[in-house]
């Protein structure tokens, strides 16, 4: 009912950016980082987490390019990169228009059954 | 009457598919299409193709199978076993899918959930995947298989989101 077609399986790539959004606080990081660009102290801050935690997370949203660094004289300052996120837009959207398809066949079938119902109680 | 919406997919974590949407129809209606051979037979292909097969021995340790056709493609089959039914409720049955070299070792998990609010029913349909890599198999084939249409047609369906 779930799945809708699970190919074959592939090598799963450990630094993707399905892995990198799936983690919570990295999540949080990006919405952070979605107001405009801050320095590392600033998202321990916002996130109130330790500032090593926030830097091992935005290590990891660098890899996949999901958030990029420049440097503002001693200030080393994060911003995010929408782009990088069109994979999982590409996908949610394939996923969410089977699954609208497929609801709009339910639909069908739910207006069958109600109108059954309707005319069960009239007789 | 037009459609009660679209679906809407979110990414809960990092082995989770959430699916939901609303129907206009009571809990008990939307139950029924859901488990019954012939209803589903209707609707669980979408319009992508036709199912040839559906068979739900709808108990807990029953098994369901549903098979279908894509025009010009393989039959792709799925089985599951119901853990645990409520009633117009709640289900929580394994998926499998046949076309992988183990399909029980690596079945999602799947939690649907209906609950009803002025005659209209809300549908909430968890999927947990054994493992990330399960996930992302299954994000990949949408990628890379029949899901996918043009790329237009998906522009069209993403901008009539917002």
């Amino acid at each position: 009912m779930g799945i809708y077609c699970a190919a074959m399986a592939r090598a799963a790539t450990t630094a993707d950016v399905f892995n990198a959004v799936a983690e919570p606080r990295r999540r949080q990081l990006l919405d952070v980082l979605a107001g405009g660009e801050r320095p590392v102290g600033d998202l321990a801050l916002a996130l109130g987490v330790a500032q090593p935690q926030v830097s091992k997370h935005l290590r990891v949203l660098r890899e996949v390019d999901l958030v990029a660094v420049r440097d503002d004289g001693r200030r080393r300052l994060y911003r995010v990169n929408g782009r990088a996120l069109k994979p999982i837009h590409d996908w949610v959207r394939a996923y969410e228009r089977f699954w609208t398809e497929r609801f709009e066949a339910l639909d069908d079938v739910l207006d069958d059954l109600k109108r059954q119902e309707d005319d069960g109680h009239a007789g | 009457m037009p459609a009660s919406g679209t679906a809407t997919v979110t990414l809960p974590t990092d082995e989770e598919i959430r699916i939901e949407r609303d129907f206009d129809a009571p809990r008990h209606l939307v139950w029924r299409a859901w488990t019954t051979p012939e209803l589903v037979q209707r609707w669980w292909a979408g319009q992508r193709g036709t199912v040839t097969s559906a068979e739900i021995d709808l108990r807990v340790g029953g098994t369901w199978r549903y098979v279908m056709e894509v025009p010009g493609g393989p039959e792709v089959a799925f089985h599951g076993t119901f853990q645990e039914i409520v009633p117009e409720e709640r289900i929580v049955t394994t998926e499998a899918y046949e076309g992988v070299p183990d399909p029980d070792g690596s079945a999602a998990l799947n939690v649907v959930t209906f609950t009803e609010q002025d005659g209209r029913t809300h549908l909430d349909l968890l999927v947990r995947c054994p493992s990330r890599e399960v996930r992302d198999a299954i994000i990949e084939s949408g990628m890379e298989a029949g899901m996918q249409e043009s790329y237009d047609l998906l522009e069209q369906v993403a901008a009539s989101l917002r």
